[in-house]
């Protein structure tokens, strides 16, 4: 296990597996900041990440320079843009591991993925009493799409359980499957739990009955490997906030000849080969899907901070968020009063807490007098809160610039709040 | 990291800890339940009301430390007062925490125990949790015989 207290190493090589913490903090503008007098510890990454300067920067670049519409224009700038995008395009494509660019389709996030997938292949392919599959941990984005669906269509939706330690019953799964569902949607990991679920097992079994599964990866892509192809995954969806990136873009990855058979979502320009008078010619996806000018400046940013992470070493940092989610397991364990939420040992880092007597909103309150920045609240998944008996978390979730130091302020908070708010 | 708090502080801890009139009340002619949909808090707001006068006034609530100590306070606030002063009392309340511009030094001594709730000013995010029973109060009042 690596020591993210170690801020003094040399800087990171091949077999170098610290990350230089200073370093990769002096990136991040945001990070240097005070909140109420003291240095912002910014544990909302689950939330969205902050950008480093590299990102920061091209956004202001593009604009500078190459700012021009995409597929479009003749002129050289249009030219620019657009292979800096479809640039951007094969770089995510890389990055989720799939086979081709035109398997990614830009969106505007996890959520437009997920409801693209819905309103398009769901309304395309769905019946009647047909079968949907979801997990008790989803969050909103990928339960409500789901929800809405089957009630348009008359299909049903089959909610998998958890345990109490916040996993997923897989022998409910399991179970399920013999309804033959067309349908599966899953969260790669739980934003409200950290729970890594077993998607690739669980992509095994969906396809063994012939249901197609879209895995929500909207926290896991920052925080575990992805590779699509290995796992064989019909669709992906992510977002590059949650990843180094703007806001306002995303990506879906679907298999070609899946997205090849959707029908288009939104319709208008760029979307569409020719237009007669009694007749529409769509373009081939990627394409089919991006109707209107995308966000073309955070496509290219979001490659940026792929590129960023990359070349900080992504199995770097995520050693270093493991050895932040051990030290934060360990210390909130052993204050009073506070149980975790989400104990599954196939974890990201986040950790779901709460402090017996105390509503969530009090103690992220009084974190936030003492510079913490955490999540309370129901998390965006109400249901699963109900499943668990609870109103309500706090959540602290760790990123690559995050320190031992910080989770111990974090700590030190939540005694606070115990002793004046108890 | 020891800090002064400014929420957490006197009056509010106080009555969030403590809080009054914390119970249901049997026999009452007025009620009104709200709920915060940001946090998903939700108050219950019971009102006995005797000609022009609440006789009394009880809440029932799952919800934080702020929108309690804002209830107990209400709660203390009414009893026993016309409609027509606590319906002025509603809007005072509402634009001390919630208004364009900070409570001047009149209107602090008119809102007494009250005023301390001016403090969630300075925490934006928690303005609604202050406010959410005095909203279930107005809708209280605003409803004939339950």
């Amino acid at each position: 296990m690596t020591n993210p207290r170690d801020t003094t190493g040399p800087g990171p090589t091949k077999t170098e597996h610290r990350l230089d913490i200073r370093a990769v903090r002096r990136q991040f503008p945001a990070l240097r900041q005070l909140v109420h007098g003291h240095p912002l510890a910014y544990l909302d990454n689950a939330a969205t990440t902050h950008k480093p300067t590299r990102v920061l920067d091209i956004l202001v670049h593009h604009y500078e320079r190459d700012n021009a519409n995409v597929h479009r224009g003749l002129h050289t700038l249009g030219v620019r843009a657009t292979e800096a995008y479809e640039k951007a395009r094969a770089r995510v494509a890389q990055f989720l591991g799939a086979r081709e660019a035109a398997e990614i389709v830009f969106t505007r996030g996890t959520t437009e993925a997920i409801n693209l997938v819905a309103q398009s292949y769901g309304r395309s392919h769905l019946q009647p009493g047909d079968e949907v599959i979801v997990t008790a941990m989803e969050h909103h984005a990928n339960l409500l799409p789901w929800r809405r669906l089957c009630t348009e269509v008359g299909a049903r939706l089959r909610v998998v359980p958890i345990d109490a330690e916040g996993g997923l019953r897989v022998d409910e799964f399991a179970r399920l499957l013999g309804g033959k569902p067309r349908l599966v949607a899953v969260a790669h990991a739980a934003n409200a739990l950290g729970t890594v679920n077993p998607i690739a097992k669980m992509i095994r079994l969906a396809h063994a009955v012939g249901a197609v599964v879209l895995v929500d990866g909207a926290l896991a892509a920052a925080h575990a490997p992805v590779d699509v192809a290995a796992l064989d995954c019909d669709f992906y969806a992510c977002s590059a906030h949650k990843l180094y990136g703007p806001t306002g873009i995303g990506a879906l990855y679907g298999k070609a000849a899946l997205l090849a058979a959707m029908p288009p979502w939104q319709t208008g320009g760029d979307m569409v080969l020719a237009v007669e008078d009694d007749a529409i010619r769509y373009a081939e996806p990627p394409q089919r899907f991006e109707a209107g000018t995308p966000p073309i400046a955070e496509a290219i940013a979001f490659a940026h901070a792929l590129d960023w992470l990359a070349e900080l070493g992504h199995e770097r940092v995520l050693a270093h968020e493991r050895a932040l989610l051990t030290h934060a397991t360990e210390e909130l364990r052993a204050v009073e009063g506070v149980r975790l939420v989400g104990t599954t040992r196939d974890k990201v880092a986040v950790v779901s807490f709460i402090v017996e007597g105390l509503h969530s909103h009090d103690v992220a309150t009084i974190l936030d007098d003492a510079g913490v920045a955490v999540r309370a609240g129901d998390q965006c998944a109400q249901p699963l809160m109900r499943a668990l008996g609870l109103p309500d978390t706090v959540r602290a979730s760790f990123a690559a610039y995050n320190t031992v130091d910080e989770i111990d302020r974090l700590v030190d908070g939540v005694r606070q709040a115990r002793a004046l708010l108890g | 990291m020891p800090d002064p708090h400014t929420l957490y502080r006197d009056t509010l801890l106080d009555h969030g800890k403590a809080p009054r009139n914390h119970a249901p009340l049997a026999g009452a002619t007025h009620t009104a339940t709200v709920d915060n949909p940001v946090c998903g808090d939700r108050i219950l707001v019971e009102l006995t009301i005797d000609g022009e006068h609440v006789r009394d006034a009880r809440f029932t609530i799952k919800g934080c430390l702020i929108a309690t100590a804002s209830a107990s306070l209400m709660t203390e606030a009414v009893t026993g007062h016309p409609l027509a002063e606590i319906r002025r009392l509603c809007a005072e309340v509402e634009a001390t925490c919630d208004g364009a511009s900070a409570p001047d030094a009149d209107m602090m001594g008119a809102l007494g125990a009250l005023g301390a709730l001016a403090a969630v000013r300075e925490y934006p995010a928690r303005r609604r949790c202050a406010t959410l029973p005095w909203v279930a109060l107005r809708q209280a009042l605003g409803q004939g015989q339950v």
